[in-house]
């Protein structure tokens, strides 16, 4: 490696616009004309809407245009899709009830939009929505899981009866059944994954303007996907052409899952500005963000575990209810099914999985992918269980998981997945060498000396990243493919700029990126700019989630740079007058080996674009694309241990100690690995802790803001001890497996098994807050 | 936010008298309840009164028996005043665990006083130290200023000035973070006076605000020590019960913190 190839901790490019506040955020992003949108929303969790009266808003100063649910159902805007179709145990598909972007008629979650104001001003806007009087008649509200699935429950959508959307299962049951029976030992638990609000650091914006005589939209927003936001927009939206609709996500300041979905913001704003013949952008706050994004995760599950005399998983049941909100958002149905079930098997040689998946609508904002997306909530569950065996059957938890591990590769669980490699070995010692595993009994029993409650938890996480081959995922139901596209260009002066469908919302692309370029071509990063982002820039793309920028979207600008390398070597070689085979590429230089012959890449790809002297019949010109399509998922894979010390008097639980051992294959970035690794622990962490989304019975969201919704701070958090045992990713050329949500994935479970032990209490839920761990302790008294 | 009105007097008594001409004025300390509710459009006054710049508001000064604290004073002063930490160690700490750095820069006493937000720090401290809350009127004691959740003695218009401490023989607090919010999810503030009172209080328990608790007091006054409370207890009647913590929770918690807050004052 160079100083700044692969495996350099380079400090990030992008880094000195956002530390100087000089980002481009669709936010700071003003257009000649622009007006501005304030939406009504509804307060209710259900609700008929009887009337909307808009003029007197209409006659209030500044208003360009006051707009309803009705008008955009009248100019046949489409209904907001789910992408990916589940077909349940009884063989029918999954019963989607309609989404239009402003309700027209019904209303199913507090926040959704009824009609929207335009107007000069921001203040002018929402000033007007206060005169808009809409009458409503409400509903009984179903407010989660429970209410959901009770019988006789008020039903949200025609489609689906008794408010399922799907019952869904993998794996044999029969054979899972018949492991039980004969089963040594069962452990069982019944676990809530609590449901959680994204809260990225930018709101969502959208800004859309309509060219006339072109008849041709533009549209900047917050995503993480633009291509894919183009894509369905047009495809099953209606409202504009893709070649006549161009989508831009300049900066965009974090999205964690929530900015891969198209909003009916967006879909609103794109229509508007065609009706009102001038620009028009919309802001969320904070309070539409906690109200209208899509939230995550959101389980009631029961799991149990079959071990033979030898302690042995023989078996895994699981039965697992999701909430899937109001609406099903656009990849909502894969969350808790293909991203879930799938990863049940974890670490560990289970014979026999069967799990059953129902989804089910309530009157609350829609659920989806959200860091970790059905992963984390498969890792709780099977580490939980794990855990509980352990105690329960009286053996050590890291035995126990050792016992069981998965050790031959590749392995083909019960539940689709192939696992190409991993060594769970290395990770779980690396983690108990860090925290001193062997010296926790002294230190518990010093800490309960000084009348202290101190715990340990274990937590080996395995994950499915870089989705995904496009063949797999489509024969499972996605509406889309997986792969991700390049270009890389060289300039005439040899400047190199690379264009990726990978979107960089806070990951560091500009730089690592760049670094494979810089291993490549030995041309400092500076010489290199990444073009991402824009759909008029960048032939295709399909965005960033499941921690795939590295293992496809690198990929991908590895197999267009491998193209570059091939022609510029032809080019060299006919210069040079050398054979093409002799040609190396060194510092920047074209070198014919082993003589002192070179030509530098500037000669090289001015030659290619003077084209005065290229080897008969070459095409002029130094820049090539690619597609990637993975051949398998990637597996990133590692352990947590955390140490706990419990406050018996307050329930206040303080981190002594937390240690994580990844396996992430090949580090572009050792740097960046471990900042995405800090983040995910301190968001897989503020699920155990601290964060959880709260309706009330009438479907009010109780946890609407940061005084009530717990958000991880720095002094949340311990001084984390990462370290790294690697095994390279056998699926892709660079080795890489992914880091972007190893920490959300794997370390809730770690800290809730801390907290068990410390207590002496296994019943715990999350967000486990003071107040619950001291009623764990103490009881109901 | 609402279109207002700005307005900077340099005297209490221009402030009051702007006070009055406006039809629906408010005055505006370090802004941190009053602009992020005018931002919500949730409040909308006619005319916004900043005290923050006068100067007869800002300061702090020893008395004969303790230490008044002028009303407009910031948290942060508060905290890093050597009169305070020298005469009530115990009222600088608390300042020093409101909110962050920045809300300390800018929430002042006065501004937290006549908010009585039921989960705030300073009700606490004036309560149970027997303070004297100033008005550009009349001089209210501590237990006739608060009057329930978000409510006091004083009138429309009325200004508090200062708040007078006097010193004790033994003074603590001991607060327990609301998780999201940080306020109080319970804070208690014990005190004793040289002639031997005990006077204790507790914040963001109560479903009416900052309240004494007796059964404490009278535990410490018997015998001024943390193993005094083992066998007190606390009902969780009237006491909030929400996410973050059951009233029975809160009721531990008054305890919990009255015994932390006694071994802190030593
Ligand atoms: C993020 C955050 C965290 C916080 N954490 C805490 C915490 O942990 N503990 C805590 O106790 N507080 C906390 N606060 C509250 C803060 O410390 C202030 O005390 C509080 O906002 C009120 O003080 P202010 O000076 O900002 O008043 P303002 O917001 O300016 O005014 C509040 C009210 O008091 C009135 N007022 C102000 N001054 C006077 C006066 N001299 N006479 C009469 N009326 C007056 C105003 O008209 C207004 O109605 C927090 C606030 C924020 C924003």
């Amino acid at each position: 490696m160079g100083v700044e190839g692969i495996g350099a901790s380079v400090v990030r490019k992008e880094d000195r616009r956002f530390i100087t506040g000089k980002g481009r955020y669709v936010d700071d992003i003003k257009l000649v004309g622009m007006t501005h949108a304030h939406f009504i929303r509804s307060p209710h969790a259900h609700a008929k809407i009887k009337s909307i009266d808009t003029s007197a808003a209409m006659e209030m100063p500044g208003v360009v245009g006051v707009l309803t649910g009705q008008q955009i159902v009248d100019d046949k805007i489409g209904n907001l899709i789910c992408g990916w179709a589940i077909t349940s145990k009884d063989g029918t598909g999954m019963k989607m009830g309609a989404w239009p972007a402003m309700a027209p008629e019904t209303v199913r979650f507090v926040g959704q939009a009824v009609a929207v104001v335009i107007a000069e001003t921001k203040n002018q806007a929402r000033d007007a929505a206060e005169a808009v009087v809409v009458n409503y008649e409400e509903l009984p509200a179903v407010p989660d899981i429970r209410a959901a699935i009770k019988p006789g429950a008020p039903q949200l959508h025609p489609e689906a009866p008794g408010n399922v959307i799907y019952d869904w299962t993998i794996g044999d049951e029969a054979a899972t059944d018949a492991a039980f029976k004969s089963a040594a030992n069962i452990v069982s638990l019944d676990i809530t994954n609590n449901r959680l609000v994204p809260n990225a650091m930018e709101p969502r914006a959208a800004i859309a303007e309509y060219n006339e005589p072109e008849e041709h939209f533009t549209l900047y927003t917050t995503s993480q996907n633009p291509h894919v936001a183009r894509l369905v927009l047009s495809a099953f939206y209606n409202i504009a052409q893709e070649h006549k609709l161009r989508v831009v996500a300049p900066d965009v300041g974090g999205g964690f899952g929530s900015k891969i979905f198209i909003y009916p913001e967006e879909m609103v704003a794109l229509w508007a500005s065609k009706k009102v013949g001038r620009p028009v952008k919309w802001t969320g706050d904070r309070t539409e963000a906690f109200l209208t994004d899509a939230h995550g995760r959101d389980h009631l599950t029961k799991a149990e575990m079959a071990f033979d005399k030898d302690n042995k998983v023989t078996g895994l049941r699981v039965k697992t209810y999701a909430n899937l909100g109001g609406y099903m958002s656009l990849f909502s149905s894969s969350v808790p099914t293909y991203l879930y079930a799938t990863l049940l098997s974890g670490q560990y040689n289970i014979p026999n999985i069967f799990a059953e998946v129902i989804s089910v609508y309530t009157n609350t904002v829609p659920v989806d992918a959200y860091r970790g997306a059905g992963r984390p909530e498969a890792s709780f569950v099977v580490e939980r269980l794990m855990e509980t065996a352990a105690r329960q059957l009286n053996v050590d938890p890291a035995e126990l998981r050792k016992k069981n591990f998965i050790t031959q590769f590749p392995h083909q669980t019960p539940v689709i997945m192939a696992y190409d490699i991993g060594d769970f070995h290395a990770s779980l010692d690396a983690a108990m060498k860090a925290i001193d595993y062997a010296g926790f009994p002294a230190r518990q029993a010093k800490a309960k000396s000084e009348g202290k409650l101190r715990g340990l938890g274990v937590s080996c996480y395995i994950e499915a990243c870089g989705i995904a081959p496009s063949k797999a995922v489509g024969s499972l139901g996605a509406g889309v493919g997986l792969w991700e596209s390049a270009e890389v260009r060289v300039n005439p002066v040899g400047t190199i700029e690379v264009l990726t469908g990978s979107h960089s919302h806070g990951q560091g692309h500009e730089t690592t990126f760049c670094q494979l370029i810089a291993e490549r071509l030995g041309v400092p990063i500076s010489q290199v700019q990444i073009v991402h982002g824009d759909t008029d820039k960048v032939q295709f793309g399909m965005g960033t989630y499941g921690s795939r920028s590295a293992a496809v979207g690198l990929t991908a600008i590895l197999k267009a740079m491998e193209k570059v390398e091939a022609k510029a070597k032809k080019i060299a070689a006919h210069q040079l007058e050398a054979s093409e085979n002799d040609i190396v590429i060194e510092n920047g230089e074209f070198k014919v080996a082993g003589t002192d012959k070179s030509l530098a890449l500037p000669m090289v790809a001015l030659a290619a674009y003077t084209a005065h002297n290229l080897p008969d019949g070459m095409e002029p010109g130094l820049k090539e694309g690619a597609f990637y399509d993975p051949t398998n998922f990637t597996f990133p894979a590692g352990a947590y241990i955390c140490e706990m010390e419990v406050d018996a008097g307050t329930g206040k639980s303080t981190f002594v100690n937390f240690v994580a051992a990844d396996d992430f294959g090949r580090l572009i970035n050792p740097m960046i690995v471990e900042g995405q690794v800090h983040g995910g622990l301190a968001q897989g962490i503020g699920q155990a802790l601290l964060e959880g989304a709260v309706y009330d019975s009438s479907g009010q969201l109780v946890t609407a803001s940061f005084m009530d919704y717990t958000m991880p701070r720095a002094d949340d958090l311990p001084s984390f001890k990462l370290s790294h045992t690697t095994t390279l990713c056998p699926g892709n050329p660079l080795g890489v497996k992914g880091c972007g949500e190893a920490g959300a994935i794997g370390a809730s479970a770690a800290v809730i098994n801390a907290i068990t032990d410390a207590i002496g209490n296994n019943k715990l839920e999350m967000p486990a807050t003071p107040d619950r761990v001291w009623h764990a302790i103490h009881g109901n008294a | 936010m609402y279109q207002t009105t700005y307005h900077r007097p340099s005297s209490v008594d221009e402030a009051a008298s702007l006070f009055t001409k406006g039809s629906d004025a408010k005055y505006l300390a370090g802004g941190h309840t009053l602009i992020p509710v005018m931002k919500q459009r949730l409040a909308s006054p006619s005319d916004v009164i900043d005290l923050g710049k006068i100067k007869e508001l800002v300061g702090i000064e020893p008395t004969g028996d303790g230490i008044m604290i002028k009303a407009a004073t910031t948290h942060h002063d508060v905290a890093s005043s050597e009169t305070v930490q020298k005469a009530l160690p115990a009222l600088a700490y608390l300042a020093s665990l409101i909110g962050d750095p920045a809300v300390r820069h800018r929430g002042t006493i006065g501004g937290s006083l006549a908010n009585n937000d039921p989960a705030a720090d300073y009700p606490a401290a004036v309560l149970a130290l027997g303070a004297t809350v100033k008005t550009n009127k009349r001089s209210i004691s501590a237990d006739d200023f608060f009057k329930g959740l978000f409510s006091t003695a004083l009138d429309d218009g009325e200004i508090i000035t200062a708040v007078s401490f006097p010193v004790q023989a033994k003074a603590g607090y001991a607060k327990f973070n609301h998780p999201a919010s940080r306020f109080a999810l319970t804070g208690v503030f014990v005190a004793k006076t040289p002639a031997g009172d005990v006077r204790v209080a507790a914040t963001g328990a109560s479903q009416d605000g900052v309240m004494r608790v007796p059964a404490i007091e009278a535990a410490l006054k018997a015998n001024w020590s943390a193993a005094a409370l083992d066998n007190v207890k606390i009902s969780a009647d009237g006491l909030m019960n929400d996410i973050h913590g059951t009233s029975d929770y809160r009721a531990n918690l008054i305890k919990v913190m009255a015994q932390r807050a006694v071994t802190a004052a030593g």
